[in-house]
């Protein structure tokens, strides 16, 4: 079995996406977990991991040198976020507001803006019952977890399967958790508000032309208009997890299913042998 | 002197507009010439820092006083950088007014200075 780089995405919260990439992670032989939901991370609550190191990621950030500035107002006019403004004949950066992408250093003639850092969180690393967990804690308030996402991923894979945990919805956070997946799963509710959210995040994917299948999950007889849109679209869906209150009630512990239960544990097993094999074949086809 | 007052239309009878940063247009009235223009709120479209744009586009424009019913934190540091007075528009006055009862120094400084809508 080859090791792949698998992210799970939602377009909303709250559809299981970190139920199903912690389970299984857990049911891998070799797994690294990683939680870029780094507004609110939570992987590490059910995996309790043993932190071994913590990180603080830093983002660029401008500092004037008044000495050089001429006013040309150049950066101010640049920066797409609103984040310099010139008053006064003096430059004001609203830290809060900058992305670190550096444009105003380089569009500066004079050479009057130098680079400083800000730090904007962290990422910590750990192990659980031998899965690598990497999560990644973005400040409140900040504008964008891009930087943490991207410090998150840049890790070594060591020969070791790879669960991405996305951020919900479609923003930029997503695109750069999925930038190196092979494979996609989209985790969906049976519900028309799922159905909306799930095309959301079936658009973003074809944007990226990436593989994906999706994992109806909390389902009940009766009308699925997530699986209805699955069957419309010919998305292939890699399982129907049943609305079930013991699964419920063990991830509302913050328990791992497939940890406790080998009935669970076996379940996951063959749906990862079923995520694998659609990754394979779109590698396959992909080639 | 220079006032400028953030409006929903394109005259001076229009309403003021609800908040300063996502204002469809300012009005600036020149006292010393009586002339009024109208000014786009480019930064009604913005992503955010709406308040940081549209507060760029007030300085740049030389007023000096500026009538608003609200406006937030980071608006309000280019307007004072800038040294840009606020003064609190009256809710039951038009944008001519509210410009009367500026120059009639009916209206008050605006101090309370709120934290910005950003993004919510």
């Amino acid at each position: 079995m080859k090791e792949r780089t698998i992210a799970f995405l939602s377009g909303k919260g709250g559809t299981g996406k970190t139920f199903l990439t912690v389970n299984l992670a857990s049911a891998a032989p070799s797994a690294i977990y990683i939680d870029c939901d780094v507004e609110e991370p939570n992987g590490h609550l059910f995996f309790r991991p043993m932190w071994q190191s913590s990180d603080k990621v830093c983002v660029p950030l401008p500092e004037m040198d008044s000495a050089l500035c001429d006013g040309c107002r150049k950066c101010a006019n640049f920066c797409a976020f609103n984040a310099l403004a010139w008053a006064n004949d003096h430059l004001l950066l609203f830290e809060e507001l900058c992305h670190g992408c550096g444009g105003c250093l380089l569009v500066c003639p004079h050479g009057a803006l130098r680079e400083t850092r800000r730090e904007i969180g962290e990422k910590k690393e750990g192990t659980s019952d031998g899965v690598r967990v990497l999560s990644g804690f973005l400040n409140p308030g900040e504008a964008t977890g891009v930087p943490i996402i991207r410090a998150l991923l840049t890790q070594p894979d060591a020969g070791r399967s790879v669960f991405i945990d996305c951020p919900p919805g479609s923003s930029c956070m997503v695109s750069e958790s999925i930038r190196g997946a092979d494979y996609c799963v989209l985790v969906a509710e049976p519900t028309r508000f799922g159905a909306h959210n799930l095309r959301m995040v079936h658009e973003l994917l074809r944007l990226y032309k990436k593989p994906y299948g999706v994992v109806l999950n909390k389902c009940l007889p009766g009308e699925d208009p997530s699986a209805d849109f699955c069957l419309a679209h010919g998305i292939p869906v890699l399982a129907r997890i049943s609305f079930d209150e013991r699964l419920g009630l063990l991830n509302s512990n913050a328990r791992i299913a497939a940890r406790e239960d080998e009935g669970f544990r076996e379940k996951f097993r063959a749906l990862l042998l079923r995520i694998e094999k659609e990754a394979c074949d779109a590698a396959v086809g992909h080639s | 002197m220079k006032i400028a007052i953030p409006v929903s239309g394109k005259n001076q009878d229009s309403a003021v507009a609800a908040s300063f940063g996502r204002a469809a247009y300012f009005l600036i009235h020149d006292d010393a010439t009586g002339l009024e223009t109208i000014l786009e709120n480019a930064a009604m479209q913005s992503a955010g820092g709406a308040g940081i744009q549209a507060a760029q586009a007030i300085v740049d424009s030389g007023v000096q006083a500026l009538i608003t019913p609200q406006c937030g934190n980071n608006a309000a540091k280019v307007l004072i950088a800038a040294g840009i007075k606020l003064y609190k528009s009256q809710p039951d006055l038009s944008a001519r007014g509210n410009i009367g009862a500026f120059r009639k120094k009916q209206l008050e400084e605006l101090l309370d200075i709120h934290e910005g809508f950003h993004g919510r």
